[in-house]
């Protein structure tokens, strides 16, 4: 079933989560900070298939940066010393061919770069050329890259039935590996945080609570060691929204985040300090706005490109928002980093 | 009516206060402190009491909110099953120790 075919949202449904009339009706407004964090997804290719990817990824996808879009990525970081991280993402971003040079290369301008890594993206061949994979771990290590990865839980039942049958027992291999390249152990330097996300329609659980937990279990079970968890709101948009809309659950979810809505989590939304770069170079507020295909607009109007990047005009600019907006604002908030109040 | 138990009227418990204002002011916020916050005992720890506690009185709302409750407490089906089972067993035992009555009774009564 594709979305124009799932039930319509109601005419009552769109007013009650209209995000730009909430933060109106409260007096917010939430205009850039900076631009601290250049996000870049670069391929939409992944070895899994997630349920809740609000990218749609899998190993079928074709979507991928050209060299130039990457080398001008590299550029924007060299013109702009205000960007301090390099956050890459996809799909799986690993799988991309130009990923090592990327990571290399903005090593060298000596800027933090983080990796969302999906834990099992190293022990599968590449879905389309077939190669190995295995040198990523010690990449990374050598790199001093930041891993930022996906565990739904500490067990393997919400872990495969959200990331695929088998997905949890890779990933704590994974883990294992990470941990063996000093990967979250103390003294090391070499951070790898992991990211919680609630495997249906209902919020995380307080993120210090569940850090305990996993630490706790983790540890315990399979002698595996991290830095943080990062808790993240599961966003009504792409993969998930249909599975809520074919389910019935789609009004409920929202009203759920719309009744949760907190102001201090919205004045910490991510928007405000990155700009997410698509695999053809358009830019957007957040990746979430990137896959509803809402490019920045400048006030003057334009859609501009990491090609006519703009420091200015983009500090300037008015935050595009929508109703999936909801989900970084419900109860302790949501970002690629975890809670925002 | 299809049936006594709509689960879309679990939304609508607070409309009882449309018949008892104050009264039902007072519940919701007796209930919020209890519920809402960790105390002596962590929200975690209350939503599993309060799950056991769904299944044992049978109310289909209750389990309904109290699952999603659970949940968003960062339980997990392992802890939420086993307060089910002392919930269960909770029930059993009452029924069991009753049975000293009847030994009480049938000692009473034979000769």
């Amino acid at each position: 079933m594709k979305i124009a075919t799932a039930p319509a949202v109601t005419r009552a449904a769109r007013g009650r989560h209209d995000f730009d009339a909430l933060l109106k009706g409260q007096g917010i407004t939430l205009p850039p900070l900076g631009i601290e964090t250049l996000q870049v997804n670069i391929t939409r290719l992944c070895n899994q298939v997630c349920r809740h990817c609000h990218v749609d990824a899998s190993p079928t996808r074709t979507e991928a940066m050209s060299r130039a879009g990457i080398e001008r990525c590299i550029a924007l970081l060299k013109q702009h010393p205000e960007i301090r991280a390099l956050d890459i993402t996809g799909g799986a971003p690993e799988l991309h061919e130009d990923f090592v040079w990327m990571v290399e290369q903005a090593r060298r301008l000596g800027r933090q770069v983080i990796v969302r890594h999906n834990l099992t993206v190293s022990f599968d061949p590449h879905p389309r050329s077939g190669e190995s994979m295995r040198h990523l771990p010690a990449f990374f290590a050598a790199q001093r890259c930041e891993v930022v990865s996906s565990l739904p839980y500490y067990q393997q039942f919400f872990t495969d039935a959200q990331r695929g049958d088998g997905v949890f027992e890779k990933s704590i291999r994974g883990l294992q590996e990470l941990n063996a390249f000093g990967y979250g152990v103390e003294g090391t330097g070499l951070v790898l945080n992991l990211v919680y996300n609630p495997v249906g329609p209902y919020l995380p659980a307080a993120q210090a609570a569940l850090e305990a937990d996993y630490k706790r279990e983790l540890a315990t079970r399979f002698g595996i060691e991290f830095n943080s968890l990062f808790t993240i709101t599961n966003m009504p948009i792409n993969r998930f929204a249909l599975h809520l809309r074919k389910s019935g659950q789609y009004e409920a979810y929202m009203d759920k985040l719309l009744a949760a809505f907190n102001p201090q989590a919205a004045a910490g939304v991510m928007c405000r300090s990155i700009v997410s770069v698509s695999y053809d170079g358009t830019l957007h507020d957040c990746d979430f706005n990137q896959m509803l295909e809402m490019p920045v607009e400048t006030i003057d109007g334009r859609t501009p490109t990491i090609f006519d990047f703009d420091f200015a005009a983009l500090m300037r600019r008015r935050i595009r928002f929508g109703p999936h907006c909801l989900g970084c604002t419900a109860g302790a908030g949501s970002s690629c980093g975890g809670v925002t109040a | 009516m299809s049936s006594y138990y709509e689960s879309t009227d679990l939304a609508k418990f607070g409309s009882i206060g449309e018949h008892g204002k104050a009264l039902a002011d007072e519940f919701f916020k007796y209930y919020g402190m209890v519920t809402g916050a960790d105390g002596a005992l962590t929200k975690r720890e209350k939503a599993l009491i309060a799950l056991a506690v769904s299944h044992s009185e049978k109310c289909p709302y209750c389990i309904d909110a109290y699952t999603t409750a659970c949940l968003e407490a960062g339980a997990n089906p392992a802890q939420m099953m086993e307060a089910v089972h002392v919930a269960a067993v909770m029930k059993a035992g009452v029924t069991l120790v009753h049975s000293v009555q009847m030994k009480n009774q049938l000692d009473k009564l034979v000769l």
